[in-house]
C-alpha cells in the first residue's frame, strides 16, 4: 500500500493562509507558487479549502482550481462552501476531481446520497471537523471549526460512508495548526469504523508525527499544511512576486516564522518515510537531487 | 512525428454527463491535439480519435449513452480502426457486462466482466475500497515478466516508453476481470487482488487509472495517443499508419 502524502492549502481570497485551530489566519503568499512547488516535489494530491466560503457565501476558489488543472496533472480536491449539486458541478467543471463537503452535509445529509449517485462515490469526500469535548468524546463542528453540532464523529463517519462518501477528510480542529502531532486515538477510531479511506489532517509538526498517524492511526493518507508551507518559505523557493499585498504579511517580512512545525519539503518527507519502511511514490528526478 | 500533424488531429471527448472532462481536455491539449467535447454521434464520428471518459455507476453511464444514442456509433467508431481510448469507467464500459448494482450489458469491445475489487483481508485491513491513490502498473505475465526497465510488451502500445512499475493514479471500486489475456497490457495489484489495469487490442485502448491525473507518466500516454492518431490520419491518406506505429 503506497502512502498518499497530500498538501492541504487553505485559501482566503487570493491568498494561501494558515491558522491555528482553523482560526487566526496568517497570509503565507499566493497559493499558485506553493501548489506548483509541491507538484514539482512529487505531491500525491492537492486539497484546496476555501477558508471563508461557508461563512460568507463565496466561491472565489474556482479560478484557481482551473489554473491548477490546466497546468498540473495530479488530483485536486476542492472544499469550502460546497452546498448544492450545482456547486459540485461547477467545481468538477473547472477540473476538480473530488469535492469535500462538511457544513452542507451535516445540515442536509441527503446531499451525500444524491451527490454520490450523480457523480460517483469516489468524487465525494466528506470533511469532518472533529473537536474533543471535555468528556473525551469527539464532536463534529461546522463553519470551519466554529460551530458545534452535537453529532458524534464516529457515528457520523459511519453514516456518511453508508450514504455514499468515497473518502473522509478527518481534521482534528483541536490539533490543527499546533504542530503538536495528530490525534492518534481519533484517527484510529474513525479509520476502524469505516471501510472507505480516511485522510488524517491536523497537527503534523515533524516526521515522527506522520509516522505515528500511519502506523498508530492506521490510515494510508495524510494531509499536511504547515510543515510544507514553512518548508517552501524557508527553502526560499518563492520569489517576492509570489506574495500579495493583501492581508497581514508583516510576519513574513520580519523573517520570523516562529512556528512549532518543523519545515520540510515533500520529497524530503517521503525520503524519511521510505527510510522507515513506509512505501511512498517519489519522483526519480527529484530524488536524484537529494 | 511532427507537431503539425498532431495539431490537425481532432479528438472527440464523449460527453454523456459524467466524468472530469476538463482534465482530459487539458491532457489532449498538452499532447498537441485539438479536443472537442460532444454528445453528438455525427460530430464524434468525424473525429480522428475518441476518448471515452467516465466516473460513477456503470448502469447509469450505459443508460446515459443509450439516451444520447451513442452505443452503436461508439462501436462503429471502434470498428473503423480510428484510435479510441477509454479512461476509468470508460474502460469498464468497453467490457461485455458489469455486475455493479445488478447485471448491465456493456459496449462489448473487449471480452470480460466488471466486478468489485476484492482486497484480501488477510493481508491487512488497510486496503480500503474505493482504491484511491498511486499504484504500480506492471506488464502481464506474473513473476516471469521483468519488473524493471521498459517492457517489450509495451513497445508500440500507448504505454510505449514507460518503465515497469511506474506509479499512476487510481480511483475506483470496480475493476475488469476475465478478459482475454492477449489484450491485457498491464496489471495492478491492490491488497492481493491482481487485475487488468490497462487493456489494448488494435486501435482500442483503455486504462482503469487516470492518465490525466498521473503526472508526467500519464502525459506520456496522451502523447502516445496523439502519435497514434496522427499516424492513423496519415495512414488514411497513404500507407497504413497503425502498422508503422507498432513497428517504431
Amino acid at each position: 500500500m503506497t502512502t498518499r502524502i497530500i498538501a492541504r492549502l487553505d485559501i482566503k481570497g487570493p491568498n494561501l493562509v494558515k491558522g491555528v485551530h482553523l482560526e487566526g489566519l496568517r497570509v503565507l503568499g499566493k497559493p499558485w507558487a506553493f501548489a506548483k512547488h509541491y507538484t514539482e516535489q512529487g505531491i500525491d494530491e492537492l486539497i484546496y479549502m476555501d477558508a471563508v466560503a461557508s461563512l460568507y457565501d463565496r466561491n472565489g476558489l474556482l479560478d484557481f482550481v482551473e489554473r491548477t488543472a490546466r497546468e498540473i496533472f495530479v488530483p485536486i480536491t476542492v472544499g469550502g462552501g460546497i452546498r448544492t449539486l450545482e456547486d459540485i458541478t461547477a467545481a468538477l467543471k473547472v477540473g476538480a476531481d473530488k469535492v469535500a463537503i462538511n457544513t452542507a452535509a451535516i445540515k442536509n445529509p441527503e446531499l451525500i446520497n444524491r451527490a454520490a449517485r450523480r457523480y460517483g462515490t469516489s468524487t465525494i469526500v466528506v470533511s469532518i471537523e472533529a473537536q474533543q469535548c471535555a468528556s473525551g468524546r469527539y464532536e463534529c463542528f461546522i463553519e470551519n471549526g466554529r460551530q458545534s453540532t452535537g453529532k458524534d464523529v464516529v457515528e457520523w463517519a459511519m453514516e456518511v460512508a453508508e450514504r455514499g462518501a468515497g473518502e473522509i477528510l478527518l481534521t482534528a480542529v483541536h490539533r490543527e495548526g499546533t504542530g503538536n502531532g495528530f490525534d492518534i486515538d481519533l484517527i484510529r477510531e474513525v479509520d476502524n469504523a469505516v471501510t472507505v479511506p480516511v485522510i488524517a489532517s491536523g497537527g503534523a509538526g515533524e516526521v515522527a508525527h506522520v509516522v505515528d498517524a500511519l502506523r498508530g492511526g492506521g490510515v494510508t493518507a495524510i494531509a499536511i499544511a504547515s510543515m510544507f508551507h514553512y518548508g517552501a518559505l524557508n527553502g526560499q523557493v518563492l520569489r517576492p512576486e509570489d506574495f500579495s499585498e493583501e492581508g497581514n504579511i508583516s510576519f513574513l517580512r520580519s523573517g520570523v516564522i516562529g512556528y512549532r512545525a518543523k519545515a520540510i519539503s515533500v520529497d524530503a518527507l517521503k525520503g524519511e518515510l521510505t527510510a522507515q519502511g513506509i512505501s511512498c511514490r517519489r519522483l526519480p528526478s527529484v530524488e536524484a537531487q537529494t | 512525428m511532427t507537431m503539425e500533424a498532431r495539431e490537425c488531429c481532432r479528438i472527440g471527448i464523449v460527453d454523456y454527463g459524467l466524468g472530469n472532462l476538463f482534465s482530459i481536455q487539458q491532457g489532449v491539449i498538452r499532447s498537441g491535439m485539438q479536443p472537442f467535447i460532444s454528445s453528438n454521434a455525427h460530430q464524434l464520428a468525424s473525429a480522428d480519435g475518441v476518448i471515452l471518459p467516465g466516473v460513477g455507476a456503470f448502469g447509469d453511464a450505459m443508460e446515459a449513452l443509450r439516451q444520447c444514442d451513442l452505443i452503436d456509433p461508439l462501436k462503429d467508431f471502434a470498428k473503423s480502426g480510428k484510435p479510441v481510448m477509454g479512461v476509468c469507467l470508460g474502460m469498464q464500459l468497453m467490457m461485455e457486462e458489469s455486475v455493479e448494482f445488478g447485471r448491465h450489458q456493456g459496449l462489448g469491445l473487449f471480452p470480460g466482466t466488471v466486478e468489485r475489487l476484492t482486497p484480501n483481508v488477510e493481508i491487512g485491513d488497510r486496503y480500503k475500497v474505493p482504491h484511491i491513490g498511486w499504484s504500480h502498473i506492471q506488464p502481464p505475465g506474473g513473476s516471469t515478466a521483468a519488473k524493471v526497465g521498459v517492457p517489450v510488451r509495451w513497445c508500440g502500445t500507448l504505454l510505449d516508453g514507460l518503465s515497469a512499475g511506474e506509479y499512476v493514479y487510481f480511483v475506483h471500486t470496480f475493476r475488469v476481470g476475465n478478459t482475454t489475456p492477449e489484450a491485457i497490457l498491464a496489471t495492478t495489484t491492490y491488497g492481493g487482488d491482481t487485475y487488468c489495469s490497462a487493456i489494448e487490442r488494435d486501435n482500442v485502448s483503455a486504462f482503469q487509472f487516470h492518465p490525466e491525473k498521473s503526472g508526467a507518466v500519464g502525459l506520456r500516454i496522451y502523447q502516445n495517443f496523439a502519435t497514434r492518431v496522427a499516424l492513423s490520419v496519415l495512414g488514411d491518406s497513404g500507407s497504413a499508419g497503425m502498422r508503422s506505429n507498432s513497428m517504431l
